[in-house]
C-alpha cells in the first residue's frame, strides 16, 4: 500500500506523543489510568501504521503472531501475583532483548535490503545490547524466582573473562561493519549473549531492584537502536524515554540501598557481609505478645506502620489493612512508611499495600516521613530490618550513609520477625535492642490477626 | 542523505532522552512499578521492526526474515498486551477507596 510517507510521518509523531503522555500521566494515581489508555492508543496508531509503511508485509502471519501474543499476553497480566510483578518484569524485558536480536538478524539477512555502514553500525549497536538485555533478564528472572538460587556467583578472572568477551563482540561487530560479514554479525551475537550471562551471575538477590531497573533502561536502548537503523522517529523517542525512565530508577534504587551502581554492576554483594554478623546476636531484647501490641497501639495517638518484604511474604497485608482500618475507627492517625527498597522492585510495596486497599493518601515516602517519628506513639516495623537500622547513621558501618526511615526516634517501637535473623546487609540491628523497643516474634500473618483480635 | 539522516536521528535521540528525564521524574514513587509495567509495554513499540521484516522476499512467504520476524511480531505483542494490561490492573488498585456503593456510582458518572 502506498502512503503519502508525510501522513505516516505524522501518525508516528502523535504515538510518540502519547507515550509521553502516558508517562507523564503517572505523576499521580488520578491522571495515571488515562494515562495507561493514551499509551494503548499511541502503540494501536503506530502498528496500524506500519501495516501502510511497510513493503509486501505478509498480512495474516503478522495479525496472527499479533492476536497470539495477545492472548499470551493478557492471560499473563490478568494472572500474575502482584509479589510475583519483579519476575514479570524481568521476563518482559527478555523479550523486548530477543525482538531486537532477531529483528536485528532478520535484518542482516534480508536479501532485498542493503545496509550502508552507517546501518550496519547502528545493527550491531541494537543486536549487542538486545542480546545482552535478553540473556542477563533470563538469568535475573531465574534469581527473582527462585529457580537459579539467587547467590552471587564469583569466580577467579571474572571481569577479565567479561572484558575479553567484550573485545571479542567489538571485534566481530567492527568486521561486520567492515565487510558485512553475515557471520560475523552472527558471531557477535552470541558472544553478547554470553556476555550478557556472565554480567549478571555475581550479582546477588539483594541487588536485583536496581539489575531489573538497569535491564528496564537496556531494553530502552535496544528499542533506540533499533530505531536508528529503521530511521524510525516513533522508536528512537519512545526506546530513548524507556531508557532514561530505566536509568532514573536504578540511581534512585542506587541510592536507596547506598550503593554505587559500578558496585553493584561488578557484583559480589552479600557474599562477605553474610559472615560479618556471626556472634553478634547474644544481647537482651524485650520480647512481647500480641496483646501488648494491642494495648499500645489503641492506646496511642499516632502510628506509623513499616512495612518490608516479610509482610508480603507471609501475605499479610489484608490483616494489615483490617488492623489499620479498626485503629483509624478508635481515633489513631495511622500511617505506613515506604522505603524506596521495601520490595523486591521499585515502587513494589506501594502495589502491594494498593492491593490490600489500603488508600494511597496513608501511604508516605521516605522523605516526607522522617521528620514525624520524633513525634510518633508507636512505629509498627514488620518484616523489615535494613531500612530502619540505625548503623546507617554511624560511619564504619557497612551501610554508613544509607538513608533509612528514623523508626528509632519513635516513643515505642514494636518489630514483628520471624527471628532475630540478620536482613540482607548481614548485619546486626541495635534497633531491637533498644529499650523502647518491643520485639514479637511470629509469622506476621499470625501476629496481625492476634492485634486484631486483640483490638476491640 | 544517509549522514544528514543519522545527524536527525541523533538530534531526536537527544532531545527525546531530555524529555524522558524530566518527565520520568515527575513521576510519583508510589508508582514506580507501574512505570516500569507500562515503559515495558512501550518498548513493545520494536514490533513495528518486527513487522516491516516479516515480508515477502523473491515471492517466498516463508523465509528466515519473515520468520524471525514474525517471532518478534509475537514476542513484542506479548509485551504490548501484557504490559498494558497488567499497569491497568494495578493502577485499578489504586482507585481512591471510597464505601462500595459510592465508588460505584462515582465510576458510571465519569463514563
Amino acid at each position: 500500500m502506498i502512503v503519502n510517507p508525510n501522513f505516516t510521518s505524522a501518525a508516528y509523531l502523535i504515538s510518540a506523543v502519547l507515550f509521553i503522555f502516558s508517562l507523564k500521566g503517572l505523576a499521580s494515581p488520578t491522571s495515571a489510568r488515562l494515562g495507561n489508555t493514551l499509551g494503548m492508543v499511541g502503540m494501536a496508531i503506530a502498528v496500524i501504521t506500519t501495516f501502510f509503511v511497510g513493503h509486501n508485509l505478509i498480512m495474516p502471519l503478522i495479525i496472527g503472531a499479533i492476536v497470539l501474543g495477545a492472548i499470551v499476553g493478557t492471560l499473563a497480566a490478568k494472572r500474575v501475583q502482584m509479589t510475583k510483578m519483579p519476575e514479570l518484569v524481568a521476563l518482559m524485558h527478555s523479550f523486548v532483548g530477543l525482538s531486537a536480536v532477531l529483528i536485528a538478524i532478520a535484518a542482516v539477512f534480508n536479501t532485498v535490503e542493503s545496509h550502508t555502514s552507517v546501518q550496519r553500525i547502528e545493527l550491531f549497536i541494537g543486536a549487542f545490547i538486545g542480546a545482552i538485555t535478553f540473556t542477563a533478564s533470563v538469568i535475573a528472572f531465574g534469581k527473582l524466582s527462585g529457580k537459579f538460587g539467587s547467590k552471587p556467583v564469583i569466580f577467579k578472572g571474572q571481569h577479565l573473562l567479561n572484558l575479553v568477551l567484550a573485545l571479542l563482540m567489538l571485534g566481530f561487530g567492527i568486521l561486520f561493519y567492515l565487510q558485512g560479514n553475515q557471520s560475523a554479525f552472527l558471531i557477535m551475537c552470541g558472544l553478547a549473549l554470553v556476555l550478557g550471562v556472565t554480567l549478571i551471575v555475581p550479582i546477588g538477590g539483594a541487588d536485583m531492584p536496581v539489575v531489573v531497573s538497569m535491564l528496564n533502561s537496556y531494553s530502552g536502548w535496544a528499542a533506540a537502536g533499533i530505531g536508528f537503523t529503521l530511521n524510525n522517529s516513533v522508536l528512537i523517542i519512545a526506546g530513548a524515554c524507556v531508557g532514561s525512565s530505566g536509568a532514573i530508577l536504578s540511581y534512585i534504587m542506587c541510592k536507596a540501598m547506598n550503593r554505587s551502581i559500578i558496585a553493584v554492576m561488578l557484583g559480589g554483594f552479600g557474599a562477605e557481609a553474610a559472615v560479618a554478623d556471626a556472634g553478634g546476636a547474644q544481647k537482651a531484647v524485650k520480647p512481647g505478645s500480641a496483646d501488648d501490641v494491642a494495648f499500645l497501639m489503641g492506646n496511642a495517638d499516632t502510628v506509623i506502620i513499616v512495612p518490608g518484604y516479610g509482610l508480603a511474604v507471609s501475605r499479610a497485608q489484608h490483616a494489615l489493612q483490617e488492623l489499620t482500618t479498626k485503629l483509624i475507627s478508635k481515633g489513631v492517625n495511622v500511617k505506613y512508611a515506604i522505603h524506596p527498597v521495601a520490595g523486591r522492585m521499585p515502587g513494589h510495596m506501594n502495589v502491594l499495600l494498593a492491593e490490600a486497599d489500603v488508600p494511597y493518601e496513608q501511604v508516605v515516602e521516605m522523605e516526607d516521613v522522617n521528620n514525624e517519628f520524633g513525634q510518633t506513639d508507636v512505629v509498627f516495623v514488620i518484616g523489615a530490618n535494613d531500612v530502619v537500622n540505625p548503623a546507617a547513621k554511624k560511619p564504619g558501618s557497612a551501610i554508613y550513609g544509607m538513608p533509612i526511615l528514623e523508626a528509632y526516634k519513635a516513643k515505642t517501637i514494636i518489630v514483628n520477625k520471624r527471628s532475630m535473623a540478620a536482613g540482607y546487609a548481614g548485619l546486626d540491628n541495635e534497633l531491637f535492642y533498644l529499650d523502647k523497643t518491643m520485639m514479637v516474634f511470629g509469622d506476621a500473618k499470625h501476629v496481625v490477626e492476634g492485634i486484631v483480635k486483640a483490638i476491640d | 542523505m544517509t549522514d544528514l539522516l543519522t545527524m536527525q536521528n541523533i538530534t531526536i535521540f537527544v532531545l527525546a532522552i531530555f524529555v524522558g528525564y524530566h518527565v520520568v521524574w515527575t513521576v510519583t514513587p508510589a508508582l514506580h512499578t507501574p512505570l516500569m509495567s507500562v515503559t515495558n509495554a512501550i518498548s513493545g513499540i520494536v514490533i513495528v521492526g518486527a513487522m516491516l521484516q516479516t515480508m515477502t522476499i523473491d515471492a517466498n512467504t516463508l523465509n528466515l526474515t519473515s520468520i524471525l520476524g514474525a517471532i518478534a511480531v509475537f514476542l513484542t505483542s506479548i509485551n504490548i498486551f501484557g504490559g498494558f494490561m497488567v499497569t491497568r490492573r494495578m493502577l485499578e488498585m489504586f482507585k481512591k477507596k471510597e464505601p462500595k456503593v459510592t465508588e460505584s456510582k462515582v465510576t458510571e458518572a465519569n463514563h
